[in-house]
């Protein structure tokens, strides 16, 4: 871009112009820019994660393993957890939120694209400053029980377990108090975690309210709210779920830091805390958390099915309220993660009640993607199969979900194997397959290319029977009395065989994931082209060349019906089915050419360093708060905000777009816009 | 602009899916036949008493349940991929865009199976929250990382192991004296949580005398997964003399023995920490106090087949195996131990092997 | 990845010449502007942070501690006169508001200064009654739950009208600069005055719930 040689003064920088290379994507606004990074921070930490995985299950594949020490393995299971939902599956979900949100809406970006910007810096940071524990932490791993003044009083590490690893946070994803509070988890580990959860929750807050506002307000001519593509919806019930749920934790997570940082008592039972009320506030986000996870995927699905059975969604509008009930229905079932905590029965009895209401509309969802399967025209591509295979795994965790609200039941099952078979059939067999399937069905949209279809059928199979190896057992470990986060387990058990098949099935997953990988790089350059509308595909983002022009649409597209672009290319015969219009071909290829060529000259969202910077300063502060007690911590208490703080004024003068000149003030009296300057 | 069918751009076909697919089921249907019930002690679907049996029963009609609509749903989804599989000659499906019957009805028959499995779980639930009225109190208190029994009015007080009176409601009072835990005994109930500061209750009950395996089941530190624990169920006789056996004091060892001398040593070294009562007239007799870190009570230590929290011994190490290791670095053995390494020679730990083996 | 999004050779996309395009190309579908209605969803989830607060201190406040209890020290005619203070103040924010939209710039400016300065008098306020509790009644953060729980449900109150006041400085010193607020500004006040009145309106929540039947 080459504009304006002479901006206000008020500018402080030379605005960024570059649209390729290294700057282009730190100081981008472009929502796909934005997607694809998300994309690859995602399976960094996916890799991250899964190697944290491997370790577990080696600790474990046989009795009294010693593969890893105690701290190490506690480390690994709550770094692998964190990692896994903070920094892969919900990442993930933000890249498809941020790549296809707005074309399924037919916009040229997202409500607020720098705001945009804004939440990936922040995101990535968050995830940083979450690891940064190894560079940055007390070097001794968290061991022992301190006094108020942070000296260890009890308890004994022998010096060879305090490695690396060990020093990772080791309080468990969930954090319960007052085991990760200030007396039961000395030294910085468990500080890392909640600040980085916290800076992390702003990224998704700031991305809830703009994917909101998009939603509502960037929709193209005659997208009306029930036209709008079912990964749309879910797109927009997962922000509403983050907008309600994101304040509560933000709330304990701030009462937990305090507690360790200022001495406060909100957990501490020994100052009158109550250590339950964390749970409460944990769970009243997590349960909800666990439908953002699964949402996103769900949509996923309801894209992928319909088209490959060359049917339309069945029950279109269930799906949609199916969904939005689900997330409604979140909100009031968190106490069943604590039905062993004692709380009064008549909760229990109400909270398992309410457990089970959301297997109707989950239910509904179900025979739903079963109906629009029945009686369909099924091309078994990579996505489809992972779609299919989403269907089937996710009702295995369903089912297994069911059992949990039999509350009597769940006290026996809670806290062992069969939970983590449980929420891994829901959240890997459930929302990893779906996002595996989106990135087979949509990785054209992003390259141009297909993913290689022959390498995609082997990473399915190799990932389906690794998944089922390695999860499958562990409902019988759980049931045959294997507790989680065990870093070792008795001979006298009998759990060593199907841990060792466990085990074996990690090791498959992960060859699945590296052909993944292969196929990923592989097709990414050497992928067949895909044209424009690879998969004969229903949705309007299949409207526009691929990959995807910076401006997305050409013109502005005007929306007729639900599934837009399947009715401009086929019509009904009097029996119901397709025909596809003689001009079909030619409309795609005129599609195809005019996109590529926009009759006039389309003016984007400029670039920006403000948003980087705004992010920059979160970590800071972050670091300044661990730190307060040093000379160094007050400082960076005072530079965080500063850089902050600095960059949102700059941010606040630098107009959205380019140039400004011809920019005028309407009312608002005697101001005119030339003055002002 | 290629559009369907796909299937002749990629080779593999959608039969070959269907082949595949089922096979890979059948694998898994099978490998589940190759379960068999061996011995789990901490195995949650092997009641051996009235509350676990409930839940037991609780259990399995669901588990049936979810088993039929598993098999409808999952052949459903085969019988989709084989019949309306793309292959050469189909014709396009018809466009059908939902019907309203069907959707009613697979959204109201599984809102009455679980109004139906809703009855019995809430009148469960309130059944087993508490305590009957000829139950015995046990007060079980959590430590990192062990559990400490206390039976009052009987003046008891024990670790690790808990005894109990086959046939008996045994209301187990519960606290924690650190971090949260959560008691475990898969055989006699579910679990229920240990919180600092305030008190649950736990009914726990066996049908014949025996060792039933328990586990810590709420993350809680270090060593987490080494916090186990044991009941065990005896006969009313049996009960009697163990209760008798508690309430004696211990004996002191025979002067110039090694036991005297790891007598000596403990309480030069232990007394912060643990307890061992020799009588109220004995100058041996210490109570540590309670504003410490607990360790177990030892007047009764080799009276119990478990020690620190229920780890040591296991399969492949034996008894004094396990207890020379322990002693020689605690931290070792059980990451975090609250017990340090005393840097005790050999020659302590035989003295203090043979003291322990003294307090029955 | 960079490679794979370049704009086709040939194509004479991104320059500048029309303005506004994507204002334009898309409209606003629901009519209110992004910004406002940003706000408003932003806002809404600030309820449930302050409910969680709130809750937070439900659940402590009515608890006996060995220390002394904000239940037991509140000085409501002070407080309720603090409370009056910052109610004025959304008062002063509308006319602020109404000022702008009739074109009266002065007037604009003197309401935005008014507004500010009753926020900073609610904030005076706060800080008296803060070092009061501390220093005559030895309650400080760490004294006990409940006290944790007020000095953060308070604090993080006023941090938020100690934003509201910086926001509402830089549109007074915005609007000396230029002469006054143009259109995009004009969107800002109505931002900034969304803003206070929920900062308004959580504190008669806490004013009703924490103090009076708090000390009920």
């Amino acid at each position: 871009m080459t504009t304006t040689a002479s901006r206000p003064a008020s500018t402080i920088f030379r605005r960024p112009r570059s649209t390729e290379g290294f700057w282009s994507w730190i100081t981008t606004t472009d929502h796909k820019k934005i997607g694809i990074m998300y994309g690859y921070a995602a399976f960094f930490f996916f890799i991250i994660g899964g190697i944290e995985a491997l370790l577990l299950r080696i600790q474990l594949a046989g009795p009294n393993g010693s593969f890893l020490n105690a701290g190490e393995y506690n480390a690994m299971f709550t770094t692998h957890g964190v990692t896994m939902i903070f920094l892969f599956v919900m990442p993930v979900s933000a890249a498809f939120f941020n790549y296809l949100l707005p074309l399924m809406i037919g916009a040229r970006d997202v409500a607020f694209p720098r705001m945009n910007a804004l939440s990936w810096w922040i995101f990535i940071f968050g995830g940083l400053f979450l690891y940064s524990v190894i560079f940055f932490g007390d070097p001794t791993p968290p061991a022992g029980i301190a006094d108020s003044s942070g000296a260890i009083v009890a308890g004994n590490l022998d010096p060879t377990d305090a490695t690396l690893l060990a020093g990772l946070p080791d309080g468990g994803w969930f954090l319960y108090q007052p085991n990760a509070g200030p007396a039961y988890s000395p030294g910085t580990a468990v500080d890392f975690a909640l600040i980085g959860l916290q800076i992390l929750g702003i990224a998704s807050l700031i991305s809830a309210i703009n994917f909101i506002v998009t939603v509502f307000n960037m929709r193209a001519e005659g997208m009306r709210l029930l036209r709008m593509p079912v990964f749309v919806w879910m797109t927009l019930v997962v922000a509403f779920l983050l907008l309600f749920s994101l304040p509560i934790i933000a709330v304990a997570l701030f009462m937990a830091t305090f507690d360790r940082q200022f001495g406060t008592l909100f957990f501490q039972a020994t100052g009158g805390g109550d250590p339950v009320l964390w749970q409460h506030m944990f769970w009243l986000f997590g349960h909800p958390e666990v439908y953002i996870l699964i949402l996103p995927a769900m949509g996923i699905v309801s894209e992928v099915l319909p088209t490959n059975s060359r049917k339309p969604l069945f029950g279109y509008a269930a799906i949609v309220f199916a969904g939005a009930a689900i997330a409604f229905l979140g909100f009031g079932v968190w106490a069943h993660h604590m039905f062993s905590s004692g709380i009064p029965a008549v909760a229990q009895a109400a909270f398992g009640l309410s457990t089970m209401t959301i297997a109707v509309p989950t239910g509904i969802k179900i025979f739903n993607w079963m109906g629009t399967m029945w009686g369909g025209r099924l091309r078994f591509n990579t996505a489809m199969m992972f779609s299919i295979g989403f269907v089937a795994m996710f009702v295995i965790g369903g089912l297994s979900g069911v059992t949990h609200s039999i509350v009597p039941s769940d006290w026996q099952q809670t806290d062992t194997y069969y939970i983590v078979a449980h929420f891994h059939y829901v959240l890997f067999g459930g929302a990893i397959f779906g996002l595996f399937s989106g990135i087979y069905y949509w990785f054209p949209k992003i390259t141009g290319r297909m993913l290689n279809e022959k390498l995609g059928k082997v990473h399915f199979w190799v990932q389906f029977i690794g998944f089922n190896l390695t999860f499958a057992p562990m409902h019988w470990l759980g049931l045959q009395g294997m507790v989680r986060r065990t870093w070792r387990y008795a001979p006298e058990t009998g759990l060593g065989p199907w841990n060792l098949a466990v085990t074996i099935g990690a090791f498959t997953i992960a060859t699945g994931v590296a052909i993944f990988w292969f196929n990923w790089i592989y097709s990414k350059r050497k992928g067949e082209p895909s044209g424009l509308d690879p998969w004969d595909a229903r949705t309007i983002e299949w409207t526009i060349p691929n990959p995807t022009p910076a401006y997305n649409f050409a013109t502005p597209p005007v929306i007729h019906s639900l599934d837009d672009f399947w009715h401009q290319k086929y019509t009904e015969d009097e029996e119901g089915r397709p025909v596809r219009k003689d001009d079909a071909d030619d409309l795609v290829a005129r599609l195809d050419h005019d996109g590529r060529n926009p009759k006039s000259p389309i003016h984007m969202p400029a670039p920006s360093y403000f948003p980087i910077l705004m992010a920059l300063g979160l970590p800071l502060i972050g670091y300044g708060i661990i730190y307060h007690t040093t000379l160094v911590g007050l400082a960076l208490l005072f530079i965080g905000p500063l850089i902050t703080i600095g960059a949102l004024i700059g941010w606040g003068i630098e107009p959205l777009e380019e140039p400004e000149e011809h920019q005028e003030h309407g009312e608002g009296g005697e101001l005119v816009g030339a003055g002002a300057h | 602009m290629p559009t369907p069918p796909r299937s002749t751009r990629f080779p593999w076909s959608g039969r070959w899916n269907g082949v595949i697919g089922a096979s890979a089921l059948a694998l898994l249907l099978s490998s589940c036949s190759l379960i068999e019930i061996e011995d789990a002690p901490l195995s949650a679907v092997e009641p051996r008493g009235p509350f676990a049996e409930q839940i037991n029963n609780l259990f399995w009609p669901v588990f049936w349940i979810a088993v039929v609509i598993f098999v409808i749903v999952q052949g459903g989804i085969l019988f989709s991929i084989i019949a309306f599989r793309d292959r050469p000659g189909r014709k396009e499906p018809k466009q059908i865009h939902g019907n309203t019957k069907l959707e009613i009805t697979w959204t109201v028959i599984p809102a009455l199976i679980l109004a139906a499995i809703a009855v019995p779980t809430v009148s469960t639930v309130f059944d087993l929250t508490e305590c009957g009225d000829d139950a015995m109190t046990v007060e079980i208190t959590g430590h990192q990382w062990w559990f400490e029994y206390d039976y009052p009015g009987l003046g008891i007080e024990t670790a690790n192991v808990m005894v109990m009176p086959a046939d008996q409601e045994v209301c187990a009072v519960m606290t924690s004296a650190d971090v949260l835990h959560n008691y475990w005994v898969p055989a006699l109930n579910g679990k229920r949580y240990l919180v600092p500061g305030q008190e649950t209750v736990l009914r726990l009950q066996a049908d014949e005398p025996g060792e039933y395996w328990g586990h810590c089941a709420e993350f809680c530190g270090l060593s987490h997964s080494l916090m186990r624990a044991r009941v065990l169920a005896v006969t009313d006789a049996e009960w009697d003399a163990w209760v008798s056996e508690q309430q004696a004091a211990a004996t002191v060892p025979a002067e110039g023995t090694p036991a005297y001398e790891g007598m000596l040593l403990y309480q030069n070294l232990c007394t912060t920490c643990h307890t061992v009562n020799y009588g109220d007239a004995s100058e041996f007799t210490n109570i540590r106090s309670d504003d410490v870190f607990r360790g177990p009570n030892l007047t009764h230590f080799s009276s119990r087949n478990v020690f620190a929290g229920a780890y040591l011994p296991y399969e492949g190490l034996s008894y004094d195996d396990a207890l020379e290791q322990w002693l020689a670095n605690p931290p070792d053995v059980k990451p975090g131990s609250f017990m340090p390494n005393l840097g005790l020679t050999q020659n302590d730990i035989n003295n203090l092997t043979a003291w322990l083996a003294t307090l029955k | 990845m960079a490679d794979t999004f370049e704009i086709e050779e040939g194509a004479e996309v991104p320059e500048h010449a029309e303005v506004h395009d994507s204002h334009h190309l898309v409209h606003e579908s629901t009519g209110i502007d992004n910004r406002k209605l940003g706000m408003w969803v932003f806002l809404s989830s600030e309820f449930l942070f302050f409910g969680a607060f709130i809750s937070n201190y439900l659940l402590y406040g009515g608890r006996d501690f060995d220390s002394v209890v904000p239940r037991d020290i509140y000085d409501i005619p002070f407080t309720s006169i603090s409370s009056f203070v910052l109610l004025m103040s959304s008062l002063t924010m509308v006319l602020a508001h109404h000022a702008l939209s009739t074109g009266d710039q002065n007037g604009t400016k003197t309401w935005l200064m008014a507004t500010a300065l009753l926020g900073s008098v609610f904030l005076g306020g706060q800080v008296f009654e803060f070092t009061e509790f501390i220093v005559e009644y030895d309650m400080t953060l760490t004294s006990n739950p409940a006290a944790s729980a007020f000095y953060m449900l308070t604090g993080f109150h006023g941090t938020h009208v100690a934003l509201g006041i910086v926001m509402l400085l830089s549109l007074f010193g915005i609007a000396r600069r230029e002469g006054g607020l143009s259109e995009k500004h004009g969107m800002n006040l109505e931002l900034v005055g969304l803003y206070w009145h929920f900062v308004d309106i959580i504190w008669i929540v806490i004013f009703t719930l924490v103090y009076l039947i708090g000390a009920a």
